[in-house]
């Protein structure tokens, strides 16, 4: 017979997380902090609008691009949030989560041989879905020392004349880090001047802990035209299960978008787009509870990683802490082992998000306070345990 | 500070010092003064715990009874409140717009213990025009907590990216 496969696909790595996955799902008393989802359940009233819809038989295709009334919600949401205005009409798409948002979109702006920049540690799909669609991955190593934040000489040294496409997420998972408005202004410069385009992710845009908030790219002066922002429901209404996520960007990419969405996907989910109507509507408060509530957690973690002689820069974003590990002489994979094996305490290690992860862990605060505690004395014993 | 050192409290009373300062990023001395003060000033009233009495074999019986009065002049309802609220079997009184001016909430024993208080204590009072009792069957939830339903599991994957 044949081989069934495309080469394209043999090369292509599984991710490194599951190997964990396996070996916790055999260990009933262990805990994890290994999960990247809100702990809170999808606040009622967007549940309730979610049944009331199935009630009242909307259970039909929406158009591919979505609901009309949930585009213009969220058009004029992200204007009120984020100052920058979009069509609802034709820049944007809703898609099944965030993830299909960047697929669609490197599939729709790559030819074969296109380069494409991913500063790491980062998401795990990027580097895939580039290589799924035809694309180059060209990594960017984001430095500790810099609070993992792309700075404009990193970028200007990864770019050559093959580069198009720059994938930035902030806040960003693994790491926590977050680029204020000044941080992105001079990356924005060089994307204008080298004519790159970005794809920004800002899946956790609503979830920043400092004063000014989350600023996206496409708000700056001369960006928006070459701006795909990516961002859904998942993180900041705990509505992961949903899979409903959103693309904005230029219409003459986001009608390309939409072709490849209609021909793979057809529609996102019916009843997500009934409830998200209602999140975005009237779901500022119960954004600002679950955001009040992860920074109480993130500070409990600071502090008791300064208790323990961690050491950690101050993430400011997102629901996740990346520790340095690396006095310990031991690589990620073995501390996240070892510590499963040892004190049946999960954790990722920061390789599974790029190679330049090593060193580092990845771990969640999206956990009740009895939970972080629980698992915070464990993690202490088994440093204490290294340090002897 | 002192509004998010209160609803950390009023959701978890049993939040050390050094939990709430950790959490709000504030120093262990500063919450246990910002603490004693409210406790002194009667902003914090007390510490309770949420008990679901019916898992518990003794008999306990709850009832709302709606009390219309009549005003006192000078004292409006303060006075026969005060009267009312004085009885240890009385839990809680609010005064209420609508049908009826004082809602009072009474724990005894049985429906005898309840309804004797009613008919001897209550009805019996001079500005008490008329009474009426109502007996709770259930509790689903109080003070925002929902009883009874089993603390459920995390159901989410153990690991995910």
């Amino acid at each position: 017979m044949r081989d069934p496969l495309s080469k394209v696909i043999k090369e292509i790595k599984p991710s490194g997380i599951r190997k964990f996955f396996d070996i916790v799902s055999e260990m009933p008393h262990a805990i994890s902090l290994g999960v990247g989802e809100p702990d809170f359940d999808t606040p009622w009233h967007i549940r309730e609008e979610g049944i009331y819809s199935l009630e009242k038989g909307k259970t039909f295709y929406t158009s591919n691009s979505g609901l009309m009334e949930l585009r213009k919600e969220i058009s004029k949401w992200y204007k009120r949030k984020h100052d920058v205005d979009y069509d609802a009409k034709t820049e944007i798409l809703m898609t099944v989560g965030g993830s299909e948002g960047i697929d669609v979109a490197l599939r729709a702006m790559l030819d074969p041989g296109d380069e494409v920049i991913i500063p790491q540690p980062c998401y795990v799909s990027y580097l895939p879905c580039v290589e799924l669609a035809g694309g180059v991955p060209v990594t960017i190593e984001l430095k500790n020392e810099n609070e993992f934040r792309l700075t404009p000489e990193e970028l200007l040294a990864a770019i050559t004349d093959k580069t198009k496409v720059l994938i930035i997420a902030f806040p960003s998972n693994p790491t926590g880090a977050i680029m204020t408005k000044k941080d992105l202004e001079p990356i924005a410069e060089i994307c204008k001047e080298k004519d790159i385009f970005v794809i920004s992710d800002e899946i956790y845009s609503e979830l920043t802990y400092i004063e000014e908030g989350h600023t996206s790219i496409a708000s700056i002066p001369g960006m928006k035209e070459r701006t795909i922002v990516i961002n859904g429901f998942s993180k900041a209404y705990a509505m992961t299960g949903w899979r409903l996520g959103y693309a904005m960007a230029p219409r003459v990419i986001a009608e390309q978008m939409t072709k490849i969405h209609q021909f793979a996907i057809m529609c996102a989910p019916t009843t997500s787009q009934y409830a998200a109507i209602a999140a975005v509507r009237d779901g500022d408060k119960d954004i600002e509870v679950m955001r009040e509530s992860y920074d109480q957690r993130r500070h409990f973690l600071m502090n008791t990683f300064a208790e323990m002689g961690l050491p950690c820069f101050e993430p400011r974003g997102a629901f996740y802490m990346f520790p340095c590990i690396k006095e310990f002489g031991i690589t990620s994979d073995e501390f996240a082992t070892r510590l499963l094996k040892e004190k049946e305490l999960a954790v990722v290690p920061g390789t599974a998000f790029g190679d330049c992860g090593e060193g580092f862990l990845r771990i969640s605060y999206a956990y009740s306070l009895e939970q972080l505690k629980e698992a915070m004395g464990r993690l202490s014993e088994f440093i204490e345990t290294l340090r002897k | 500070m002192r509004t998010k050192i209160l609803s950390l409290l009023e959701n978890d009373s049993r939040l050390t010092t050094k939990d709430i300062a950790a959490m709000l990023g504030v120093s262990e001395a500063e919450v246990a003064a910002d603490i004693k003060a409210m406790e002194e000033g009667k902003i914090i009233c007390g510490y309770h715990t949420m008990v679901d009495w019916d898992k518990v074999s003794e008999e306990k019986v709850t009832a709302l009874i709606e009390v219309k009065v009549t005003p006192q002049r000078g004292q409006g309802f303060d006075k026969i409140a005060e009267r009312i609220y004085n009885f240890d079997e009385v839990s809680s009184v609010y005064l209420m717009a609508g049908t009826y001016d004082l809602a009072v909430f009474i724990n005894g024993k049985s429906l005898k213990e309840v309804s004797s208080f009613v008919y001897d204590k209550l009805a019996t009072m001079e500005t008490v025009i008329s009474t009426q009792t109502n007996f709770v069957l259930r509790k689903y939830k109080d003070h925002g907590l929902i009883f009874d339903r089993a603390k459920s599991e995390d159901e989410r994957l153990a690991i995910v990216p």
